[in-house]
């Protein structure tokens, strides 16, 4: 297999200690097929143990080893150090607040994901006796690619809306609360629109479009939170301009 | 929360944009070939004046117009507030007034056609 020098600049910082967050610079060597978090384990395992981030599952489905990699976010399992030409600069998730090097703190994003309640509430009530809800293959389509969605938080680091308005819900959040309303099990569509029909909610996203371009699993919070703009719009003008149809 | 009234000007902007998107190349292109004297005989003065005294070619007048000016001043609005200009609300206001004026100039041009 073979084998070549790696120059790492990852940001290092413990607020414990550090005034400032620092650049520090690792010479690794690196097999051909490794990514990112293979270069940074072996930075751990041999070189400087006191490194510090998330990782779990290598293999872009635990959505917990999101950084950025030369300015871009990227989960680091899916970045292959040979896509990439001299120094590769390692930094903790933009947007965030560090916890340690580039561990984030990822309270908001938790705190936001809740707001939009992501889980079904059924729209009927039935008995267990009755039997599991239907859904229909064409039913499933509508939403499935939309419920791929890891919050691995890339969306967030890439959102020039979230960088610019911290309250803003985001992609993902928003993403998400679309997937479960597009669910035809699902009757929480209006718990949620009072939500995400806000101001610092879908109308804060003015369509740049870097949440889709950043996504690992192609979900398209963009054309996701489109999506919600014109159905919040319909009841926007239902609910004006329809008598008796107020909520 | 309550739910935002966004929707109000996000409505016009969206059409707005998808009219832009389709007709505003044509138009950029029929109005420089007209410019510079290659205007085709549909393109004529006579001709444009009847389509233009047309109820429902005045119609479609204003709606290309109004839609196109309401696309402008939400898109701008944002634009500014991207580049970092954060006076949202007076920004909102001006680019909104100057729409609103665009239009209800084009009402009172195309009645007096």
């Amino acid at each position: 297999m073979n084998e070549r020098m790696i120059h790492l600049e990852v940001l290092r910082y413990d607020p414990q200690v550090d005034g400032e967050p620092h650049f520090q610079r690792y010479e690794v060597p690196c097999k051909e097929e490794w990514v990112v978090l293979d270069a940074l384990n072996a930075i751990k395992e041999s070189i400087d143990p006191t490194l510090n981030y998330r990782w779990s599952c290598h293999m872009a489905v635990c959505g917990s080893c999101g950084m950025m990699i030369n300015g871009e976010p990227r989960l680091s399992c899916h970045a292959f150090l040979r896509d990439f030409e001299g120094v590769i600069r390692v930094e903790p998730l933009a947007n965030f607040p560090i916890e340690r090097d580039l561990v984030t703190v990822a309270d908001d994003f938790i705190d936001k994901l809740k707001r939009v309640k992501p889980y079904l509430i059924p729209g009927e009530n039935k008995p267990i006796a009755d039997g599991e809800y239907r859904q229909t293959p064409a039913q499933l389509m509508k939403y499935r690619h939309f419920s791929m969605c890891i919050n691995c938080m890339l969306c967030y680091a890439a959102c020039p809306q979230y960088a610019l308005q911290p309250l803003f819900l985001g992609p993902a959040a928003i993403t998400l609360a679309h997937r479960y309303n597009l669910d035809s099990r699902d009757g929480g569509r209006e718990e949620r629109q009072q939500v995400i029909a806000t101001n610092e909610g879908v109308w804060e996203c003015s369509f740049v479009g870097a949440c889709s371009e950043v996504c690992p699993k192609a979900v398209d919070p963009a054309g996701a939170l489109q999506q919600v703009k014109v159905a919040s719009t319909l009841d926007w003008f239902r609910e004006h301009l329809l008598p008796g149809a107020a909520k | 929360m309550a739910k935002s009234n966004k929707p109000i000007v996000w409505s016009l902007f969206a059409a707005g944009g998808t009219l832009a998107a389709m007709l505003a190349p044509v138009l950029v292109l029929l109005f420089l070939l007209a410019a510079m004297g290659h205007a085709p005989g549909l393109l004529s003065y006579a001709q444009l004046y009847a389509f233009a005294a047309h109820p429902l070619g005045k119609l479609f007048l204003l709606t290309v117009i109004a839609l196109f000016l309401w696309h402008a001043a939400h898109r701008l609005r944002v634009a500014l507030h991207d580049f970092g200009l954060r006076q949202d609300r007076f920004v909102a206001v001006i680019v909104y007034f100057v729409a609103a004026t665009g239009t209800a100039l084009s009402v009172l041009y195309l009645a007096r056609i």
